[in-house]
């Protein structure tokens, strides 16, 4: 397997934070109590005065950020997944994204990678409840470039915008000069027998997976789909026709997640044989981020697994 | 239209008649909505839309105006009707109010009518919306001052204690909030379902300045109070006010049914002769 460069998808966010508190003046920055976890603490050193602390209370977080977009600032608001898209989710809803407010919203910690703190703090379940709430941008970049690009686009965006990330470093599968555009999803590797489609740290899965197939002589097609919400739907579709079959990679709930997202447009517009690769229906644990990732069947290994399997059922 | 500008005691008091016929008939036709407490809150919003907020119903979004949030968002005839009459929209259209198709959604929808600055409609929300925009102004210099109105509803919700921790703890003094304290709600009384007095007790204990007003249909008392409020510095304030549930029809006053009940073509009739008779005598008294 190649060897990558491993980085920290946070330190993404907080990098483009600090370019976005560059060239834009409007932009501020909120944390609970996380600032030094999520990184946001750089901002706050080098723009105090636009930084605020909003303590242990997600709910009033976010609502918070709501009123500031109103006075024409842009807020971006970090904490952990889990807290962000869950204790603050109906404020998500019933605020920021009926209203169409400007709010940005960073969600680390994303992912079962998250290891030792264990289930708690382990969010599973973001992608599929921040994606049903209408007026919502759900964006899940797979690596530190990628995660910067993100914010720096969100920023460019008028409205919500969910952005997830991790905590560990991640192997870099993009770089400096990677295209990144909202709403299309990237080839990473062109291909003809399976589509493998893919979201944060199982992009680099995925292209692992895709590399033992082709010592097979499977040759996978892998699509990173750092943009869950518009899902872009021609290069889905175009990518299935061609190679006739699916499997989808995600740090995520099998139910509501990426995956869902993708089946739900496949089966309606071009159904094919399909697996997902995902949490599936159960909390994680404490460990380390590999030994978690291996117990819950969210690795290379899996991926392989089930290329093999829908080839077998392509006719 | 520009505000503020002085009413006198008969222009307000007639006002206040005006607004809950609007109340009503659109609760009428609408056969839904809540009365209850869109009528112990007219005397508030008068006094603030007429006389001390500064907005022009011709430019909406004049950058130099004060804000007004809802937290009690759910009274949204009294919102509708104080918006028509400062001049938001055509008053004639206040009955389409929650049918198919209206621009007056049954909770507000901040896109529509003009004059609204914000959705709402989920207690306890927009008191955290109300302390953002006052940090939002305040952080950038901005002389503005944001209002809100909440209630004890609206205080049961732990997300509202968050926005008091918060407002206190960035020190608006550009925030005045008003609590429309009538002391019911649906389920019947608020010390019954779940108690949120003492109110002042609670929010001296985080660190805001308090103000009473017994009377919060008194006209004089709601001006002296938001009066005194805009000289007080360095934390938020909340006037809380003691009101009247229903307030001016006879069969409404303090009963928590008429929270979210619509009258009748009967009761509809009965209301407009008690806001008639109240009519009546305001112009007898200043004739």
């Amino acid at each position: 397997m190649a060897e990558r460069q491993m980085m920290l998808t946070r330190q993404g966010w907080s990098d483009a934070l600090l370019e976005l508190g560059e060239k834009n003046p409007n932009v501020v920055v909120l944390d609970a109590d996380l600032a030094k976890s999520t990184l946001t603490i750089n901002f706050k050193n080098k723009y105090p005065k636009r930084f605020f602390d909003m303590g242990i209370a997600e709910q009033n977080m976010i609502n918070t950020a709501g009123g500031l977009s109103l006075t024409g600032l842009i807020p971006f608001v970090s904490t952990y997944g889990v807290f962000v898209s869950g204790r603050a989710w109906e404020q998500i809803r019933t605020s920021i994204c009926y209203g169409q407010l400007n709010v940005k919203l960073g969600g680390a910690h994303g992912g079962i990678s998250v290891g030792q703190d264990g289930a708690t703090h382990q969010a599973l379940e973001e992608i599929a409840i921040m994606r049903v709430i209408p007026n919502m941008t759900v964006l899940v970049p797979s690596d530190y470039y990628e995660t910067k690009k993100a914010v720096l686009a969100a920023a460019e965006i008028n409205g919500p915008v969910y952005i997830r990330f991790g905590r560990e470093k991640v192997p870099v599968v993009t770089n400096e000069e990677s295209k990144f555009e909202v709403g299309k999803a990237n080839i990473m590797k062109e291909g003809n027998d399976v589509t493998i489609i893919a979201c944060g740290t199982m992009v680099a899965e995925s292209l692992d997976a895709s590399e033992e197939l082709a010592k097979e002589g499977i040759n996978a097609e892998v699509i990173n789909l750092h943009t869950i919400k518009p899902i872009d739907k021609e290069t889905l579709i175009n990518s299935v026709k061609k190679t006739g079959c699916l499997v989808t990679a995600e740090e995520h709930q099998m139910a509501g997640g990426m995956g869902s997202a993708v089946f739900e447009v496949l089966m309606q517009d071009h159904p094919v044989p399909a697996e997902m690769v995902g949490i599936n229906d159960t909390f994680g644990e404490s460990g380390q981020p590999r030994e978690l990732m291996e117990k819950y069947g969210i690795t290379s290994k899996e991926i392989i697994e089930q290329a093999k399997e829908v080839l077998n059922r392509k006719t | 239209m520009t505000y503020p500008k002085i009413l006198t005691d008969k222009e307000r008091l007639l006002k206040a008649i005006q607004m809950r016929r609007d109340i009503v008939e659109m609760v009428h036709s609408a056969q839904s909505g809540h009365p209850g407490g869109s009528l112990s809150s007219v005397e508030i919003l008068i006094t603030l839309y007429y006389e001390f907020l500064k907005h022009d119903s011709d430019n909406p979004k004049w950058p130099e105006r004060d804000r007004m949030i809802f937290c009690k968002a759910h009274i949204t005839p009294a919102i509708y009707s104080i918006l028509a009459r400062t001049g938001y929209f055509d008053p004639a259209t206040l009955t389409t109010f929650r049918h198919f198709g209206s621009d007056l959604q049954g909770h507000p929808y901040r896109f529509h009518p003009k004059g609204l600055e914000m959705s709402g409609g989920s207690l306890g929300q927009n008191l955290s919306i109300t302390q953002g925009i006052a940090l939002g102004l305040k952080t950038q210099g901005k002389s503005n001052r944001v209002y809100g109105l909440s209630s004890e509803g609206d205080l049961q919700e732990g997300n509202s204690w968050e926005a008091i921790m918060s407002a206190a703890h960035y020190r608006l003094d550009n925030l005045i909030l008003f609590v429309d304290y009538n002391k019911l709600q649906i389920d019947g009384n608020c010390e019954d379902v779940m108690g949120v007095a003492p109110l002042d007790k609670k929010f001296e204990s985080f660190n805001w300045h308090v103000l009473r007003v017994k009377d919060g249909h008194n006209f004089k008392q709601i001006r002296k109070a938001i009066q005194k409020a805009l000289t007080l510095t360095g934390k938020p304030t909340v006037i809380i006010c003691d009101t009247i549930k229903g307030k001016g029809i006879s069969y409404m006053e303090n009963k928590a049914e008429w929270h979210g009940k619509a009258p009748n073509d009967e009761q509809l009739a009965q209301a407009m002769k008690d806001l008639d008779e109240q009519e009546k005598n305001v112009n007898k008294k200043y004739s």
